[in-house]
Parts: structure tokens; sequence; C-alpha cells
């Protein structure tokens, strides 16, 4: 990618952001369902309800609500969570690591798994084996991550409880941080112990994350190595004496890297987007379980802060794909 | 002297059972050491086959129905894979067709020609960088240095035929299959990248295979030629008998059908029709007696 390229693509973001802002804002206002009707006890009298609708600003013009919250995100200020009280802001730093944390454990596996998967199914070409390989991928790739929370919980939590079910971290751990990374930072701290309690927790969540992603990469993968072990550099290889594992590993993978990674790159925002569901069926703390609660709440400033980050998370991807693929291919590092 | 490659009476076929078509219908071909041996047909001749068949890269749906291909003695055919593997890039190298598509396009050509260097010669990481340094001086391209860490698609196509061919002589072969190397490229380089081979032949005592639709160029480098047609090999012999007295038609028509410069272009005639269509019925009666079980 060309820095040409980049600065169009940064200079992109700022008018994308305002759009998904916009499109939230009035989202929210126009569907049915009011913050002020959960706050409310019952028999509240009229004019309390809107002093309250007052309050939180909400007895405005739409349009003139949004300019108020525009300016004061410009200014670094999300506003007050309508239900727990406290800066979104705050609110959504402190949880955004939880979730950063699973959904990259749960892409380091996918990528491995599908790696692996991929480059066994390109091995066997043309076996019968290669059919029970496809089997499997495509029945992976059939049931969604959410399914996968559920089918996990039951078989590692219940019937066989071999893995906690919920939660980070065990409760009864009294362990202090330095920072909302608790895996990362028991890793680089050398906290072993530490880091394999977080695991067992984060292991089950992860995997249903990571399983459908894993089918689609090894898919892809697949695909895309059989197409790159045809071309005469490979067929080439194999006259010069080279084993085949050896030529799949050194010449075809990274030449099939480069489609699987433009193609399949962005599709770990699905990854990401299924940590809503996820993170609330095992209970783990992290802006996906938040979110869920922030919309049964009605809770309109917490919820555009969260679309917000998961929208900055989302374009970040994308570009983080792109410059990947040109890291990978010399073609475009020089063209 | 004892031939260094001995194909014996070689069939392929391609496709499923029943559906087979015959592609190599008993042909043999010798190689003696240090010669250079033009292998010469038409589209569809077989040649290129022939060609892949000894370095083991049919395509997937070949098979070897018969014969033998004897190199230094030792059947390939009958070798296992291992063993095999150990003399492909090292005794028998290939010199591919097509530049553009032969080198990995993400991987520095340095690193292509040190991994055939450190895979069959053992060589550490730096003396096969200093070695593939050497190779490509040797195949005249200036700065080896600097194109060592370059990418193939920043250098020329006759530039990577050079480094292909720097690959095909790093471990000093005994045999080279050279796959049509100058069909690719442009006249004034297929020159250059001809003498090339013939220089490093020379230098290195490597015997060639050179597979071409180019009786120009087999009258220039080859020593001996055999013609091949429908998987058949019509002619053999020393090239100067061949091109001077040819003995059978078709490659007296092949030789009508290439243009020289002692002749005008008005004096080509295409290869006549007829002949074309009675040497394919003559192949496919042989299939039918293989198929019958008769010897032919």
């Amino acid at each position: 990618m060309r820095w040409g390229e980049i600065i169009r693509r940064v200079l992109l973001i700022p008018p994308t952001l305002a759009g998904v802002g916009l499109i939230v804002f009035v989202l929210l206002r126009v569907v049915p369902g009011d913050p002020i009707a959960m706050m409310i006890p019952p028999g509240a009298s009229a004019a309390d309800i809107a002093r309250l609708r007052a309050l939180y600003g909400l007895d405005q013009p739409i349009l003139q609500q949004f300019v108020v919250w525009s300016g004061q995100v410009l200014t670094g200020d999300f506003g007050r969570s309508i239900s727990l009280h406290q800066r979104v802001f705050e609110l959504v730093l402190a949880r955004l690591p939880a979730t950063l944390e699973l959904a990259l454990l749960g892409t380091v596996i996918a990528v491995l798994l599908g790696t692996v998967v991929a480059l066994i199914g390109a091995y066997l070409r043309g076996r019968r084996a290669e059919w029970a390989i496809d089997g499997g991928v495509g029945l992976l790739l059939a049931i969604p991550d959410f399914l996968w929370a559920l089918i996990l919980l039951l078989l590692l939590g219940v019937i066989l409880p071999v893995l906690p079910i919920s939660g980070r971290i065990d409760p009864q751990l009294d362990i202090a941080f330095g920072t909302n990374f608790y895996l990362i930072e028991s890793l680089l701290t050398g906290r072993l112990d530490v880091a394999a309690a977080l695991l067992q927790h984060m292991i089950l969540p992860a995997l249903a994350l990571a399983l459908p992603f894993a089918a689609l990469v090894a898919r892809l993968l697949k695909a895309q190595l059989a197409e790159a072990e045809d071309q005469d550099y490979a067929q080439v290889a194999r006259a010069r004496g080279f084993s085949r594992p050896a030529i799949l590993l050194r010449d075809v993978l990274p030449n099939a890297l480069i489609p699987t990674v433009a193609l399949g790159g962005v599709q770990i925002t699905l990854l990401l987007g299924g940590t809503v569901l996820v993170e609330r069926i095992f209970s783990y703390e992290g802006i996906g379980n938040m979110a869920i609660d922030a919309v049964i709440n009605r809770d309109f400033p917490l919820i555009q802060g969260l679309i917000l980050t998961f929208a900055v998370l989302f374009i970040a991807l994308n570009l983080a794909v792109d410059l990947l693929v040109t890291l990978l291919d010399p073609r475009l590092r020089h063209g | 002297m004892t031939a260094i490659l001995a194909v014996r009476d070689l069939h392929v076929a391609i496709g499923r059972r029943g559906h087979a078509a015959n592609v190599l219908r008993g042909a043999s071909v010798d190689v003696e050491p240090g010669e250079v041996r033009g292998l010469v047909g038409e589209s569809g001749a077989g040649k290129s086959m022939l060609g892949r068949a000894i370095l083991g890269l049919l395509p997937a749906n070949a098979v070897i129905t018969a014969g033998t291909i004897a190199f230094e003695g030792r059947d390939l055919l009958a070798m296992p894979e291992p063993e095999r593997r150990k003399l492909l890039g090292r005794r028998i190298a290939l010199i591919p067709q097509d530049p553009m598509t032969s080198l990995n396009p993400v991987r520095r050509v340095g690193a292509q020609i040190a991994a055939v260097l450190s895979h069959h010669l053992g060589l550490s990481k730096r003396q096969a960088r200093a070695r593939a340094g050497e190779l490509l001086a040797e195949v005249a391209i200036r700065e080896p240095g600097r194109v060592l860490d370059l990418y193939p698609h920043e250098i020329s196509g006759g530039m990577r035929q050079r480094v292909l061919i720097a690959m095909a002589f790093a471990c000093n072969p005994s045999l080279i299959i050279a796959d049509e190397p100058t069909t690719a490229l442009d006249v004034t380089v297929q020159r250059q990248v001809l003498q090339l081979v013939e220089r490093l032949r020379q230098s290195h005592g490597a015997a060639i295979l050179f597979v071409t639709h180019d009786l120009g160029v087999v009258a220039k480098i080859c020593r001996t030629m055999t013609v091949l047609h429908a998987g058949r090999v019509l002619e053999d012999g020393m090239t100067a008998d061949v091109l001077a007295r040819p003995r059978h038609p078709y490659t007296r028509a092949l030789l009508a059908a290439t243009p020289r410069a002692d002749r005008p272009a008005e004096a080509l005639r295409p290869v006549p029709p007829a002949l074309i269509e009675s040497l394919w019925s003559e192949a496919h009666r042989l299939d039918r007696l293989a198929d019958a079980g008769l010897p032919s």
C-alpha cells in the first residue's frame, strides 16, 4: 500500500465515524424504547418524568441532541451512562482490554488451527482423506459462534466439568493488576500461574469465537494452497528434489497467504462482533457483554460509546489487514 | 560410450481408465555424457511430456504405462521417492520454459538459489549465499551481490532465465533437461541465453536434453537430435546427418516448413495435412493393437 493510499484511508476515518455516530444516534431515538421509562419508579408523576427527561437532554429535538453530543465527543466527553451512573469513556476503557484479549486469543487460535488444517488438506489433495477434511471444515463453518459457545459450555463445563464457565478470572483469586490487559500483563511480568488461571477462563469463549473463523481460514487457505501448488514455481521446485511438505511450507504457503489475508482478513470483524453473544454466554466482563446490558437498559450514551468503539476497532482492523497484505507481498511493497 | 540417460519404450497415458489418451507411444531416447541432444516435435508431440516424465513432474492424471528411464544405469521409475529426490536438482536439473512464472514471486533471488545449494550440498547459509553470488556472476549478471537481494519482479525476463540457468548448474549436474528455455524470450535475448547455456555446458561438462520445436536452435547447438511425433520417435541421429539427409518424410516436411536465411520466404511450405493425418492414423492403429494386447 502506498503512502497516498494510507493517507486517503486515514482521512476517511473521521467522516466514517461521524456517519456511524449519526445513524446510531437517530436510530436509538426513533425506535421504540425509552431510557426514562426504564428508570422511573412505578407511580412517578408526569412532572417528575418530564424533569428527568430534561436532565438528560432528551426533551430536545434529535438533531439538536446530536449536535450537543458530537460537540462533547470531540472534547473527549462521551457522557454518563444512564444505568451505571459513570462516565462512558471510563466504563468502556475498563472493559475494552478484556474483549481485545479474548478476540486476540480467538484470532490466534483460529489462524493457527485454520492454517494447520489447510496445509493437511492441501497435502492430502486428491486422496479420499481430503473429503473428510472438507466435510469437517464445512461442519465447523455451518455452526455459528454462539452455538459453539453453548456446545462447549455444555461439554467441557457441565457434562465434563474441567473448565470454568463464567467470568474472566476466579473471583477467589485476589490479584492486583497494573492494567486491564490481565493476560498480556501477567505474561509480560512472568506470572505464568496467573496467566494459566486467566487462560482457563478464556479458552472456551475464545474457542467458540475461533472455530467458525478457523473453518473460514482453512477453506480459503486450502483453495489458495491448491492453486499456488499448480504454479510453475512450485512444480519446478519439485524438479529440484525438494519434498512436497518442504515446498508446501516454503514456496506455496507464503504465496497462498497473500490472497487469503486479503479475502479473509476483514472477516476478523465477524469474530469481533461475535464477542457480544459469546461474552454474554460466558459472563465474560468485556464490552460485548456490556453492550447487551446497555441495550436492555436503553442506556443511550453507553450504546453510542460502545458502537463508536466497535466502529473504531473495525476500521483499525481493515487498515491492519491491508498493511499486512502489503507486508506479505513484495510486488505491492515496491509497487 | 554408455548413455547417461536411456529412455526405453516409454508409454504415457493421460486421463482416467477407459478414456485415457496416449501421449507417449513407446518413445526411446539416449543422451550420452556431455552431449546436447535436441528433442524436436510440434505441439502435442509429447516432447515436453518426455522431459517431465524424466523429472517426475507428470501431471496428476498422467500414468506411465510401460517403459524405463535409466539415469547413469539406474531406473528412475523403479527408484524409491527419497532416492530420486537426491538426484533431482543435483545430478539431473531442469531449465524451465517460462522464466516469468518459474521463480517464486515472494522469495528473493538469492534465497531461491541458496536453497538448492544448502539442500543438496549441505552448504551453510553464508556459504550458500556466497556461492549463489558466484553463480550469478557466472551467468553474466552484473552486480550479483545486489541482484541476490532482489525479488523476481524486479529483474527482466532475460535475467530471470539466467537465474534459472544458474540454479540448474548450481550443483554441477551431469544431465540438464532444457524445456524450451528460449521460447518465452525475445529473439535477441534468445541468442545470448543459448550461448550462455552452451558455455556453461562446456565448463561444467553436463549433457543436455534440449526440448524445442525450433530446428534453427537444434542446428546451432545440438550434436544429436530426435524427432518426435504423436509420442513416437520418427527419426534419430547426428544433427548434421538428419538435417542434410532426412530419412522420414515428416522430418523432410518439417525442414521445408522452417524459415532459413539462405532461402526466400515463398519457399516455405506447411507440413502437408495428409502426412499428419497418416501419422496420426498409424499412431491410433498402434493404440488399438496395444489395447488388444498385440505387439506392435
